[in-house]
């Protein structure tokens, strides 16, 4: 039963894109296309559940003061791993992909979830929480990808929805494949989410499961005692 | 001449037509987690600006006479992050010994950059573009100072949204980005200028 959990709350109660924020980068970039956010889903959840369980694993073993790159270096083997079949057997996803398929080695998904999950768990909950995520950030993707290219082009996953006898009277709205509609629609399905779910506003980034939290915290307060002694000073 | 051009051409393309925040979407958390005040914008950007030279620097020769003389160019992922977090780690380590000073200023931000994904990106894509060495510096520094522009301009921004009312369910992320999406919009206006000055080379 708690395995179950394990999977089902990152389809929703945990989503890492809409929910926890995180995973920024590859959301705006590739959702030009519904059929790109699938490619780009899938390999993310690929390496998602494959990092996760070699974490899970190897957990006894990587000292904690060099876990963060320990980490780093599993997943990017394993996107390297991806790459290499989706060029071989899928070539149309490996071009559209394109740069963003070895940035999935840096996407916070990812390494947030090998620092906050996989290294502590076991190895089958470990899994079950990757593809649950993975899965997640693929629905997420496909929700934005969907609204861009509907709105943008007028297709979806490449098939035309405008008749051709409209073709002349509906123009699709560019604008929505160009990058600041995919910021626009992103923020907008956030808040959508927050509607319906009621929500009190999260903070301004995901922070909670960011690997990096430590550190942005850290130059917050930098940046008050900053302040504070500016103030002081001035007085 | 011609060289200057072309470096040029480069160096604008990465600043303003091909910005790396806004047209790139490359190096989005920092964008958006640190860009709450102007001077921890101008500390990432520095600092940010630095590895991505630092790391093309030493990225492009281990590629072009190391990886490919071995046809080991597959690996290139695995060996620039390793190469990114090393350096990071080694201009932290540097500037606490020597310029304790800037340490304390540009310190906090180093760690975030390693799992920033614009270093890995230009350094990724340097190689990508088949830029020769100067080209590839050239282009790690227009990226780095894109971002900081961007980061900069952004960070006004936020402190005028700080002090609106906004809807409760867009608070926080929602409305960010949407402000996000309209700075973006901007810099869309800056499409042409480059081949504009320079007679489309």
């Amino acid at each position: 039963m708690s395995y179950l959990k394990e999977f089902t709350k990152g389809l929703v109660k945990e989503n890492p894109t809409l929910v926890t924020l995180l995973g920024m980068c590859p959301t705006l970039a590739i959702t030009t296309m519904a059929s790109n956010a699938i490619g780009m889903g899938a390999a993310a959840t690929f390496v998602l559940i494959c990092s996760n369980v070699a974490i899970s694993l190897l957990k006894k073993f990587i000292p904690k003061q060099v876990r963060l790159p320990s980490y780093i270096v599993v997943i990017a083997g394993f996107v390297t791993l991806i790459s290499l079949i989706l060029q071989a057997f899928v070539p149309a996803v490996y071009d559209a992909l394109g740069i963003y398929l070895p940035l999935i080695t840096v996407n916070c998904i990812i390494l947030g979830r090998a620092e906050m999950f996989a290294s502590k768990n076991n190895v089958a909950a470990s899994a079950l929480d990757g593809a649950g995520m993975g899965i997640g950030f693929t629905l997420a993707l496909l929700a934005v990808g969907s609204i861009r290219e509907i709105l943008g082009s007028g297709t979806w996953f490449g098939l035309p929805l405008i008749p051709e006898a409209a073709q002349e009277a509906i123009k699709p709205m560019t604008i929505f494949v160009l990058p600041a509609g995919g910021f626009f629609v992103l923020g907008c399905v956030i808040a959508l989410v927050n509607k319906i779910a009621n929500r009190k506003p999260p903070e301004a980034t995901g922070c909670a499961a960011c690997p990096n939290r430590e550190s942005c915290i850290s130059v917050e307060k930098a940046e008050s005692t900053v302040e504070n002694t500016k103030k002081e000073e001035n007085k | 001449m011609d060289l200057a051009k072309s470096m040029m051409i480069i160096l604008l393309t990465g600043i303003l037509t091909d910005n790396f925040v806004l047209s790139k979407f490359l190096g989005i958390c920092p964008f958006l987690g640190v860009s709450k005040t102007s001077s921890g914008s101008l500390g990432m950007g520095c600092a940010v600006t630095a590895v991505m030279v630092c790391a093309t620097a030493a990225t492009y020769p281990l590629y072009h006479f190391f990886l490919v003389p071995m046809h080991l160019e597959y690996l290139n992922t695995i060996l620039f992050i390793l190469i990114i977090a090393l350096f990071v780690q080694m201009i932290e380590m540097v500037l606490k010994k020597y310029i304790p000073a800037l340490y304390k200023s540009l310190g906090v931000y180093l760690p975030l950059i390693t799992t920033n994904c614009a270093v890995l990106g230009v350094t990724l894509l340097n190689i990508d573009n088949g830029y020769n060495f100067l080209e590839s510096i050239i282009n790690a520094l227009g990226a780095g100072l894109g971002f900081m522009i961007a980061m900069l301009i952004f960070s006004g921004v936020r402190g005028r949204l700080e002090r609106c009312n906004v809807p409760k369910a867009f608070a926080g992320m929602p409305i960010t980005l949407v402000a996000a999406s309209i700075v973006s919009l901007s810099f869309v206006g800056f499409g042409g200028l480059v081949d504009g000055l320079f007679g489309g080379a």
